[in-house]
């Protein structure tokens, strides 16, 4: 067992490196292009993260991408036609995502194995094609040109700036998302750690035994969907501010398929997995750009072998290791 | 006489045509140890899903302490202090022994989830009782040893046990066992025997469905014996061993699995 000190300090360094450390070597480095793609990978692994709490329950979800997009959508019409502020959009986008997977979620949570995972990989085309067809979401021409966010002040002093002054924007929306993920995955941690964790393994193992010992299964099950429902709005929320635009493709069935992937990548039994999948497989996608038109051989092969190597995810090399060393 | 504590009042379930448990009636009495017995199909199983309120019955009713539960949710009916365990070895197999207990000490949670989740003072009060509760539970059930094994390691004799320590864990008022003996050799039977009993003596009502006669002849207060759905018979072992429509239902195999 890891102490508990050496687990806050190990959080402490990764924020430190994330938030300080990697500005200092992209600015050092001039690689400003970078930020873009670390900004997504931040976000992408936040929704990673709602879909992980699902299959901790013991659910199949590929339909993260249509929480993702009302989220997108949510923010963008709060922003242009109520004139909220971006930062009040952003949990309010997380709550209607979650408020829709609470009505969405109680009939089909019923369901079970592959029956709730083609469900789900449905509803990201039924969002898409609802927001192509309302007149609130602007249909095929999206919503564009969204403002930057503007700044937060408590009277007269200002604790973040307004977005549209600074130089480079894209440093900000980096610390911005990876503040929010940071926290997210605290949370997520926090929860997989507390009696509610205990729980939603005893859903996943069993829904008859936990209900016999008075578990409200029903219940459960909708506030674990809701969370990862809500992680997939603020998602949504901060990629419409990011690229200042949602469209009804913004969000598709292979964001769904991808951030599932993340976390079978990352190992299911792990609270980081969707983290770590996240990061290899979007960057090893880049990384893979110069091999042209064999990228996607390459990467196919190489997530296949992945997958064959260590079945449990990347992170079980952790355990591989420890078992290794303690005999 | 001990009181009526469950009631089970011309109770019928029917899956399409066919009629599993055709209106049965009889009362389970507080702190008795009562057997459902009957050949394969009789609708033993059947009978402790209604009771449980895992399915809902056709016609008649359930009642408990004089409140009807049959057709409520089955947590709601666990709530009430109705825990049934179930065949075989249904546990969560992902989590270690204790934690097994432990969670299934959800009834007697005070804090909220969110209590839970911030770590409130009552949730650590909770958490700290469940603790200690569980360790009394598995010392009752002498699973002491094995509480941070995994509890896919166990062998079956142990399992079984573990299964009853999560009804346990519930603080049930009414413990239903589905086939407590199965698979088990002499040795594990018997003791499993004295911990039915053991259960019986700290105040809970043990209602079993069981196929091993002498086991069953040796618990049991009181019997009722099923066939086709309906019952049969009912009475003490002695009664029920010399019940001639219990003979010849068993009619082939009976002389020696009643115990004759």
């Amino acid at each position: 067992m890891i102490p508990p000190s050496l687990k806050i300090a190990g959080a402490v360094v990764f924020a430190l490196v994330l938030l300080a450390g990697v500005p200092l070597v992209l600015n050092a480095t001039g690689r400003f292009d970078l930020y873009y793609t670390l900004t997504l990978i931040s976000l992408l692994a936040i929704a990673s993260a709602g879909v992980w709490i699902t299959f901790y329950i013991g659910r199949i979800n590929i339909g993260q991408a249509a929480y993702a997009l009302i989220g997108g959508y949510a923010s963008a019409i709060l922003v242009t036609g109520y004139g909220w502020s971006f930062w009040l959009t952003i949990p309010a986008a997380g709550l209607v995502a979650a408020a829709v997977a609470v009505v969405i979620g109680l009939p089909i949570l019923r369901l079970r194995g592959v029956y709730f995972a083609m469900v789900t990989l449905v509803s990201t085309e039924v969002a898409r094609l609802t927001a192509l067809a309302l007149p609130i979401t602007n249909g095929a021409k999206g919503m564009v040109s969204l403002p930057l966010p503007g700044p937060i002040a408590i009277g007269p002093l200002t604790i973040v700036p307004d977005f549209s002054t600074l130089d480079n924007p894209r440093v900000a929306f980096y610390l911005l998302s990876v503040i929010v993920m940071l926290l997210a995955f605290a949370g997520v941690y926090r929860l997989v750690h507390s009696r509610i964790g205990r729980l939603f393994v005893a859903l996943q193992q069993n829904e008859e035994l936990a209900s016999s010992m008075g578990v409200n299964i029903a219940g459960l099950r909708i506030i674990a969907y809701a969370i990862s429902s809500f992680l997939g709005g603020i998602t949504g929320a901060i990629f419409s501010a990011v690229s200042q635009s949602v469209y009804p493709s913004s969000f598709t069935t292979a964001d769904s398929i991808n951030f599932m992937l993340n976390c079978f990548l990352g190992g299911l039994g792990y609270v980081f997995g969707p983290l770590v999948g996240t990061f290899v497989l979007r960057f090893g996608w880049e990384l893979l750009f110069q091999m042209a038109q064999f990228q996607l051989l390459i990467y196919a092969a190489v997530l296949i072998a992945l997958m064959l190597v260590l079945p449990n995810g990347i992170l079980s090399l952790i355990d591989l290791r420890g078992r290794k060393a303690a005999r | 006489m001990a009181g009526t504590i469950l009631e089970v009042d011309h109770l019928t379930k029917r899956y399409g045509g066919l009629i599993a448990v055709n209106d049965v009636s009889f009362e389970l009495r507080e702190r008795e140890i009562l057997s459902v017995i009957g050949p394969n199909g009789a609708g033993k199983s059947t009978l402790f899903k209604l009771i449980a309120s895992f399915v809902k019955p056709t016609t008649g009713k359930v009642t408990f302490n004089g409140e009807v539960i049959s057709g409520r949710a089955p947590h709601l009916v666990a709530r009430k202090g109705v825990v049934r365990t179930f065949q075989e070895a249904t546990i969560f197999k992902g989590l270690t022994v204790r934690d097994n207990v432990i969670a299934a000490h959800q009834l007697r949670a005070r804090a909220s989830l969110w209590g839970f989740y911030l770590g409130s003072a009552t949730a650590r009060a909770d958490e700290a009782e469940f603790g200690r509760s569980a360790d009394e539970i598995l010392g009752f059930l002498g699973l002491s040893e094995l509480r941070d094994e995994q509890a896919s390691a166990l062998p079956q004799g142990h399992l079984r046990a573990l299964g009853i320590a999560i009804g346990l864990a519930t603080n049930p008022k009414v413990l239903l066992l589905d086939e407590p003996f199965a698979g088990m050799n002499h040795d594990e039977t018997m003791h499993a025997v004295e911990l039915v009993r053991g259960v019986r003596d700290r105040g809970v009502t043990v209602m079993l469905v069981e196929h091993d006669m002498p086991a069953v002849m040796r618990i049991s207060d009181r019997i009722v014996v099923l066939n086709f759905g309906q019952k049969i018979a009912e009475g003490t072992p002695a009664e029920i061993q010399k019940d001639d429509k219990v003979i010849e239902a068993y009619l082939g195999v009976e002389d020696e699995a009643i115990g004759l």
